[in-house]
């Protein structure tokens, strides 16, 4: 005797178009021009900003940087999707996601800067900090979510992954406990088509990365059109909506138009043609395209919102950049207490004025 | 010819590729890209893809893998990207590549050299700075390699090429560029499990070895001191010869390392020293480190590494007994 074990599959969408164009069909009724001009701005503002930071690591004021350029529509999309009560975990790039979350900007810059007072992430913001070992924040995330279950807040979970990080053991792992705890969390496959140098293929010969779901159980599976803000944020919403019935993978296509951090130099094994064949997929040209014919986005319109944001970014890097150190922070922020020994060492750097031997 | 460390590395791994027909580099972008360092540049157009082979981003499946090759004739050089992510493959080497040829009594044997990038003062994001050396030291098992100059990483990489042992390969970043010295085209060896007297004295011995071997070169040519400077090269199996020898000659013992003080690569030589030389002594052995805390973020790095002030007062310290 034979029969089917299992069969699955995975369903892509997309609803806005590289060319302004809506699908009406699959438009949902919660999103109107305000929410797309809102979308808009957020992804404008990411951009100007992604672009700032890059700027300031050329000029030495800043330490290496990941740029998010051509992911905007994923992380806006996602975190608008976010309600007040539900938590973020992202790994290294999810900047524009911290935008949305109300993260005062100086924060940001500060990170960039180096030094761990960045992340004194205001609760309101409900995020974890920036982790940087791929994936190593996945299992915290499944954590949480059971967390939320356990102590009935009704909160979900959104964790951003990328498209390598679905190669580590724990990407794995936290989704199989997710779907095992049936809990609130939903994972986002960030799948900016390249781990650095590797392009996805190389990372897997699975055909989507959304399939990994379904071997862990999780019945919500999606593959979305990463660049289109509108379908980003309809299927986290949704997913959102429905996360007291169990987890979600959500595998968003989009691409990393940049470096993956200053450090990297992409001409050595990215052909310029790919990057070519994206640039009219951008996220942000087909918004702008869409509300323009609307009338509710030109230059003048753009010129006058970053005219007034421009202002906060430079007040923001200025504050970063006045931050005094205090090394003996690193003391004191590691233990609940300052045990005895390190209160000595401490001591010891402070009299002897070991931190005034080098200079910057 | 005239090499600076990522070259001389580039050439121990060429040579044996080329001598070596089981032996593979492995990791993340070593292929194309050549390695975030650029130590496996050009190795992939040069030995070929199923060679240098660009792995998926999973660092205890590229240890773990690694492991498995080792022990069916192979010789697998895994690369790990940095050092704070090779404690994802942590398990594989300690649970593993440590204990194979101890549980077998040396019917299985894992020869392979795990390569990473260790050490800060690179002003570089969290978890790429980490000094680990204590951690695979520790439990037995693995060979615990650091060089501190073009010279040495290109001879002690073709040795631990030789060797059927598995073999953790800490190069500091810092030293990657630093500096170049002659490097000979054709393959040799340094030998394993012996320190190096770069420097020698009579009234202070200096151990030392990685990124503070500079520094303290510094130090004691700036204050013209009269010290004995032992760079360890290799953290495990320990030197002790050599150290022993030296601080009977001196009556001085300071050592210093980059690694955080609590637990590290100091207290092991200094708990040598005081059981093997304490009657030899004549002031009290003194470590200089990494404060005993995680490694900070990288505006605080210079608060958290040892500089040259600090190893200059300890100098002043032990020299005043």
């Amino acid at each position: 005797m034979k029969r089917e074990a299992f069969s699955g599959s995975v369903t892509y969408f997309q609803i806005m178009d590289e060319n302004g164009n809506v699908d009406k069909e699959l438009m949902p009724n919660y999103v109107d021009d305000n929410k797309i001009l809102e979308m808009l701005k957020y992804m404008v503002l990411a951009r100007e900003i992604d672009a700032k930071a890059l700027s300031l690591q050329r000029q030495g004021r800043a330490v290496t940087y990941a740029p998010l350029l051509g992911e905007e529509a994923t992380q806006v999309g996602a975190a608008m999707a976010l309600r007040n009560n539900d938590y973020f975990v992202p790994n290294f790039r999810q900047h524009a996601v911290y935008l949305v979350r109300g993260l005062p900007m100086e924060l940001y810059f500060l990170y960039w800067r180096g030094y761990e007072e960045a992340q004194k992430i205001p609760e309101n913001v409900k995020g974890l900090p920036v982790i940087v070992p791929v994936s190593t924040q996945m299992p915290h995330a499944a954590g949480i979510a059971f967390a939320q279950k356990y102590q009935k807040t009704g909160s979900a979970v959104v964790a951003f992954v990328g498209d390598g990080g679905t190669s580590e053991g724990d990407f794995y792992e936290a989704i199989n406990f997710a779907g095992a705890w049936n809990a609130p969390l939903i994972t986002i496959i960030e799948n900016n088509s390249w781990a650095i140098s590797e392009p996805t293929r190389m990372q897997t010969a699975a055909q989507t990365l959304a399939q990994k779901g379904i071997a862990a159980g999780i019945k919500r599976i999606i593959q979305v059109d990463g660049n289109d803000v509108i379908a980003v944020y309809k299927a986290v919403r949704e997913a959102i909506e429905a996360s007291d019935g169990g987890p979600a993978v959500i595998e968003a296509l989009t691409y990393r138009m940049g470096l993956h951090t200053t450090a990297d130099d992409p001409t050595k094994y990215r052909p310029d043609s790919e990057l070519e064949k994206w640039k009219p997929k951008d996220p942000i040209l087909r918004v702008k395209k869409y509300l323009s014919q609307k009338g509710l986005w030109n230059d003048d319109i753009e010129k006058a919102f970053l005219d007034e944001n421009m202002k906060k970014i430079d007040e923001a890097i200025d504050k970063a950049e006045r931050f005094v150190p205090d090394p003996k922070s690193m003391f004191e922020n590691v233990y609940s207490f300052v045990p005895d020994v390190l209160k000595k060492e401490m001591d010891e750097a402070v009299g002897e004025n070991f931190w005034q031997g080098d200079s910057e | 010819m005239m090499s600076n460390m990522v070259t001389a590395l580039n050439s121990a791994l060429s040579s044996i590729l080329e001598n070596d027909r089981n032996a593979v580099v492995l990791g993340e972008d070593v292929g194309k890209d050549g390695g975030v360092f650029r130590v496996t540049d050009g190795l992939s157009e040069k030995f070929g893809e199923n060679r240098v082979i660009d792995t998926p981003l999973a660092e205890s499946g590229i240890i773990g893998t690694s492991i498995g090759m080792a022990i069916s004739g192979m010789r697998p050089i895994p690369e790990i990207q940095f050092a704070g992510f090779m404690f994802l493959g942590f398990s594989q080497l300690v649970n593993h590549a440590a204990r194979y040829r101890s549980r077998s009594r040396g019917s299985f044997k894992v020869p392979m050299i795990v390569r990473t990038p260790v050490s800060g003062g690179v002003r570089t994001l969290e978890h790429h700075s980490e000094s680990p050396e204590t951690y695979y030291s520790h439990m037995g098992g693995l060979i615990v390699v650091e060089p501190s100059g073009p010279y040495d990483a290109k001879g002690l990489m073709i040795k631990a090429s030789k060797l059927d042992d598995p073999v953790v390969f800490l190069e500091p970043t810092k030293l990657y560029r630093l500096f170049k010295e002659e490097v000979p085209e054709e393959p040799y060896e340094v030998e394993i499990g012996k320190a190096k007297t770069i420097r020698e004295g009579s009234e202070l011995s200096i151990i030392t070895y990685g990124t503070m071997v500079p520094v303290v070169k510094s130090v004691v040519e700036k204050r013209k001191i009269d010290a004995d400077i032992i760079d360890l090269r290799t953290i495990n199996p320990i030197d002790e010869n050599s150290i022993l020898e030296s601080v009977k000659k001196t009556g001085r013992a300071l050592i210093v390392h980059e690694a955080s003080l609590s637990f590290g690569v100091g207290a092991e030589v200094s708990a040598r020293i005081a059981e093997k030389a304490i009657f030899d002594l004549k002031a009290p052995i003194i470590r200089v480190a990494s404060h005993s805390l995680p490694y900070p973020f990288p505006g605080y790095e210079k608060y958290f590494i040892p500089n040259e002030l600090k190893v200059s007062k300890a100098i002043d310290r032990i020299m005043s007994v």
